[in-house]
């Protein structure tokens, strides 16, 4: 990885030359590169660099711009400001639905794309790669002498009973800032009865919010928070061998599964290149190694009897309803209202 | 009707013509199926869309004096259950976008939900409005809903439908032509029949048909029935004729003969004994003319209808020397029989063989000298040959081929009586019988010799 000092400095020029408010930039150039394929990504560069070395080692003409920036900034950059990339990455379902749905994605379709599973493609313009189930993230010192728990009212049991283990020791994310975060509690509210409960319970023991599943998880390790609820599973596998105090668990009830997608913006200029990356994220289960380096648990078919509490977070229109502006001042509100009883 | 190709098969007019109404049928049927399952694809759309619309009005509500709406998820679910279809949708309160896109068209319509199609954002969508009043703090709003929706499954459930249209529709087609192929083979079946039974008959089976026959054949038949009755009734009476024609013309020449021959004995005068003479001379050219007339016409008439039978040829030249042994004797000619000792049959009709071999060896007697030879020789090897060798004056310049022809005679018979239909009848007759008559030169000495040729049965 020699040209990393190259790319940084590539990555600067980039950074001020785009509207858009980038978090993190890097160029892959190739050594004879014929195109360049701009991607736009919700993934921490850290995460994604496995996945874009092996790509163009079988695709060496790519250069590659891989530019992160949040699932809302990913969304007004190519709704609204009409920016040019190639690929958007983003683990905001709903957000990648809406592109599509609203007339700003391309379509594509190969080989590779229809072997994907149903739930993981939608009108050949969205097609999840990964699935990544939420979790609760729980610290093992606080629960030495307490029994995890497995399920939703479980949670909410041991946190009505126990409120002076937990006040201001519970994590979640704040919905009004994370897509993320907002995404899983609106599921979660379609999912589950116990949810709005579990908010309110949440709500009185001054539960810390968070923007982002990493802090959370950091939190957790450090000891601030003893349970972080809704955290991402495949950011908590790979945090699990720096923080060994950490503990996944996978609830029993339901646990919902992020798929994150990839979706060609009708601004994409080379859209081989976009074909090509799709097909090469869409076979990722096909790579074990590259899957456990990004800690990106890749899209395989689910047999029924598998994980039958596993929930896909299904890709349609559907998922354009809490996007709407006024369910989502609707819920904000009541979400709110339970979450701070100050 | 005037027929346009009066000598084409009944059979392929009949499945042709089939053919083209199966074909129209079958185009008929898939446009009907296509319209109807279309339309009802259509229907079940606008359904769907209608139902989502009325599921987003009813969602609408007012919370202290303002519109508000909680978005049903069911609303929007319930639209992408089958296809992956994109989905938009308006919400307005007096006219004013409460949420959803607004730039969406409002379908047009007076009464009920309002169904419309037009392009939206790159692609053909199908939309509906649904207005419900609501009352908000006693003032009536009017909120309005659409939803609209592509037409990508509708286009794929309509592709299907065509499919399957166009596989019902071919396979409609060739069953059709394929029954039609059998409906005219049983239609021309009995017309087959009758055609067998007729040409199955023998050569003098002139009998009515009596087949049972469909309706439309009865006049056919009939009109054939009565064209075999006239024939065979016409037949019969020229055969009658001929017998009748030959009885009163020999039996009166006869008569006639016998009476100049009694009066030429009484004769003393040179001069009219010699007048008689001419006289018995004429009567027999015209006696012998008169049978071989009756003889040729005989031959005529039956080659139409040859009767095949095997007949023994030692015996039948046996026969005919017998019967000339008189008339050879006459004239002191010996007739010699050669025979083979193996038999040697042919299959012919007797009368008309015996007919030709008498002819044969009557004209050998008529032109051989008196006191000569005549040697009858039957021969076999791939056909029958039965040779009448003489040794009269033989055929003089005569072509040999014209000596056939009918009333041909030699160049140097004048003083003979001859009408020279003899040897026309025996060539008449081996012809009728795929044989042939051989006349040449005799070849070890003077005189004539006649083959008859004939195929071994």
């Amino acid at each position: 990885m020699r040209h990393f000092g190259f790319a940084a400095l590539l990555s600067l020029l980039t950074v001020s030359a785009n509207a858009l408010e980038l978090e993190e930039s890097r160029s892959y150039p190739a050594e004879a590169a014929a195109s360049e394929l701009r991607i736009l990504s919700t993934a921490d560069v850290e995460i994604f660099e496995p996945i874009i070395l092996a790509f163009q080692s079988e695709n060496p003409g790519v250069a590659i711009q891989y530019d992160v920036a949040s699932s809302a900034q990913v969304m007004r950059g190519l709704y609204e400001e009409g920016a040019e990339y190639d690929l958007a990455l983003s683990s905001a379902m709903d957000l990648q639905i809406k592109l599509a749905n609203d007339g700003l994605a391309q379509s594509y379709s190969s080989p590779i794309t229809e072997r994907l599973p149903d739930w993981a493609t939608w009108h050949d313009q969205v097609f999840a790669f990964t699935q990544e189930p939420t979790v609760l993230v729980i610290s093992k010192a606080a629960f030495q002498n307490t029994p995890v728990p497995h399920s939703r009212s479980a949670l909410i049991e041991l946190l009505r009973t126990r409120p002076e283990t937990f006040d201001g020791k519970v994590g979640t994310y704040d919905v009004r800032v994370s897509g993320a975060g907002y995404l899983f509690a609106t599921q979660d509210s379609r999912n589950s009865e116990n949810f709005w409960q579990l908010t309110e319970v949440m709500g009185r023991l001054n539960a810390r919010l968070y923007c982002c599943s990493g802090q959370m998880i950091r939190d957790v390790a450090d000891g601030t928070l003893a349970v972080a609820y809704n955290v991402l599973g495949s950011y908590a596998q790979s945090q699990l061998a720096d923080n060994p105090g950490i503990e996944i668990v996978e609830m029993d009830d339901y646990v919902s599964v992020m798929l994150r997608s990839a979706v060609i913006p009708v601004t994409a200029r080379s859209v081989a290149d976009s074909g090509a990356m799709i097909d090469f994220l869409a076979s990722l289960s096909t790579r074990p190694d590259l899957a456990a380096q990004t800690g990106l648990p890749p899209v395989e078919k689910l047999r029924p009897d598998e994980a039958p509490e596993r929930r896909p977070i299904r890709l349609g229109p559907g998922l354009l309803v809490f996007l709407d502006k006024m369910r989502r001042e609707t819920f904000l509100r009541s979400w709110t209202s339970s979450m701070e009883q100050r | 009707m005037k027929l346009r190709n009066p000598t084409g098969s009944i059979r392929r007019r009949l499945v042709v013509q089939l053919g083209l109404i199966a074909a129209l049928l079958s185009v008929a049927f898939f446009l009907a199926i296509r319209v109807v399952a279309e339309g009802a694809a259509t229907d079940t759309q606008d359904n769907i869309l209608a139902a989502s619309a009325t599921s987003i009005a009813e969602a609408v509500y007012s919370d202290s004096g303002e519109v508000r709406l909680e978005l049903p998820y069911s609303a929007i679910t319930m639209l992408s259950t089958v296809s992956e279809d994109r989905v938009f949708y308006r919400v307005l309160v007096d006219g004013q976008t409460l949420t959803g896109y607004d730039d969406l068209i409002l379908p047009q319509g007076r009464r009920g939900p309002a169904f419309d199609t037009f392009e939206y954002r790159g692609e053909d969508l199908r939309a509906v409005r649904v207005t419900r009043m609501l009352s908000v703090q006693d003032q009536p709003r009017q909120v309005e809903v659409v939803v609209g929706q592509t037409r990508l499954g509708l286009s794929a459930i309509s592709s299907r439908i065509t499919t399957n249209a166009v596989a019902i529709g071919t396979v409609f087609f060739l069953v059709a032509t394929a029954l039609s192929f059998f409906a005219a083979q049983n239609a021309m079946q009995p017309l087959d029949h009758l055609a067998q039974a007729v040409a199955r008959r023998g050569p003098n089976d002139l009998r009515p048909v009596t087949a049972a026959t469909p309706a439309e054949l009865v006049p056919l038949v009939g009109g054939l029935n009565g064209f075999m009755g006239r024939l065979s009734q016409a037949l019969t009476r020229s055969e009658d004729l001929i017998t009748e024609a030959a009885h009163r013309v020999r039996t009166p020449l006869a008569t006639v003969r016998t009476q100049a021959e009694v009066i030429h004995r009484k004769m003393k005068h040179p001069s009219n004994k010699k007048a008689l003479r001419e006289m018995i001379r004429a009567v027999d050219e015209s006696s012998r003319s008169a049978g071989q007339l009756l003889d040729h016409a005989m031959v005529t008439f039956r080659s139409d209808q040859l009767e095949r039978q095997s007949i023994s040829a030692a015996d039948l030249l046996r026969d005919v020397v017998d019967r000339l042994q008189p008339t050879a004797e006459l004239k002191d000619i010996q007739v010699t029989l050669d025979l083979p000792s193996e038999p040697v049959s042919v299959q012919g009709d007797a009368i008309l063989l015996q007919n030709a071999v008498r002819n044969v060896l009557d004209n050998a007697i008529k032109y051989s000298p008196v006191d000569s030879d005549i040697a009858v020789r039957l021969e076999a090897d791939t056909q029958c040959r039965m040779a009448f060798i003489d040794q009269g004056r033989g055929f003089g310049q005569a072509d040999l081929a014209q000596l056939t022809a009918r009333f041909s005679r030699g160049s140097n018979v004048d003083d003979v009586v001859g009408s020279g239909l003899g040897l026309t009848i025996a060539d008449d007759v081996a012809r009728a019988h795929g044989g042939a008559l051989d006349i040449t030169s005799n070849t070890e000495g003077p005189g004539a010799c006649v083959t008859l040729v004939l195929p071994l049965s």
